[in-house]
């Protein structure tokens, strides 16, 4: 019992209890699921924003999402400190030959340690794939008013018109991303 | 008070998200390389049971424990706001190879570089909030 749990789950363990997000928050808080809202509601409530009406609203309303976002926090130091969380992935054999063919060893650990080492920060690179990711997905979120959580797993449960919409937009970036221009940026690693 | 069920099931998000590795880069080429039916198959299933519950509770009239009516609306769809947003948002997901639930658990599992990416989200969204009236949505 205690190998099926630090050992790698399959995804038909995995894909359900993330989907059971849904009827937990629907069940027992009366609230939708969603996560990148909390990045507003942050910026709303720490940052000297609230020039811009975006931010001028009252956060405190939407302080759950906070609250559930320093949860995940914990809850992943407690997968890798307890459940054997960073264990490499087990990635099909093509996705290896992909990542040698990229000049990446091979996984050892959840992430890359060329890109998510603290080595790699001296590399302009990984600081490009780590500022730029994050700014993009932070950007194109809220511009989309939704992430994975919210528009992939919520959005499409409902089944919503526009997080289908963002869903397609999701792998239209996604893959230009990772088939043109990813390899160049790794090359410079 | 009530705030802490919602930081248990933020802890119980975390460990579902770390163990069925969505939240690892090599997860996420390897989707977009459709070299494996791991991250599909997660989503998939994801989806499924979410719909299923969303079922049960309309036709049911399912209440809250607090035996309050349900609320289920989807959001406003956004033609070019919902496209655009979500295109910008791939392109993001597949560079640092994490959306933002991740990128906080990355953090809780002592990947420190990823406070960088996290604060580029940030700068992403307060780019989004001063630029939002003058997008086309």
């Amino acid at each position: 019992m205690i190998d099926a749990i630090t050992g790698p789950w399959p995804w038909w363990i995995s894909g359900p209890l993330l989907g059971l997000m849904v009827p937990l928050l629907l069940l027992l808080a009366n609230k939708q699921f969603g996560v990148s809202s909390s990045l507003q509601h942050i910026c709303a409530a720490v940052l000297p924003v609230r020039k811009a009406k975006y931010f001028n609203y009252d956060w405190k309303a939407s302080m759950w999402s906070i609250v559930l976002v320093a949860g995940v926090v914990v809850g992943a130091a407690i997968a890798v400190l307890f459940l054997n969380g960073d264990a490499a992935p087990e990635v099909s054999s093509s996705a290896r030959e992909l990542f040698a063919s990229w000049g990446l060893s091979s996984p050892e650990a959840l992430q890359p340690a060329e890109i998510f080492g603290t080595s790699a920060l001296s590399s302009p690179a990984a600081l490009v794939i780590l500022i730029g990711g994050g700014f993009l997905v932070g950007f194109g979120a809220r511009y989309a008013n939704g992430c994975t959580s919210g528009h992939a797993i919520m959005g499409l449960s409902l089944l919503s018109v526009g997080s289908l919409v963002a869903v397609i937009g999701f792998f239209i970036g996604g893959l230009a991303m990772a088939h043109l221009i990813l390899p160049y940026i790794v090359s410079l690693l | 008070m009530k705030l802490i069920k919602f930081f248990l099931f933020g802890v119980y998000f975390g460990v579902v998200l770390v163990k069925a590795e969505v939240v690892s880069w090599f997860r996420i080429q390897e989707m977009f390389y459709f070299q494996s039916v791991h991250m599909y198959g997660i989503i998939g299933s994801a989806v499924v049971i979410g719909a299923l519950s969303v079922f049960l509770i309309r036709t049911f009239g399912i209440r809250s424990v607090e035996g309050e009516e349900i609320k289920l609306a989807a959001k406003p769809f956004n033609k070019v706001g919902n496209l655009a947003g979500g295109i910008v948002f791939g392109l993001g997901w597949a560079l640092v190879g994490a959306c933002p639930g991740p990128l906080y658990a990355l953090i809780g599992a002592g990947y420190w570089s990823v406070l960088i990416a996290l604060a580029g989200a940030f700068a992403g969204v307060v780019t989004y909030g001063y630029a939002k009236p003058h997008l086309p949505h």
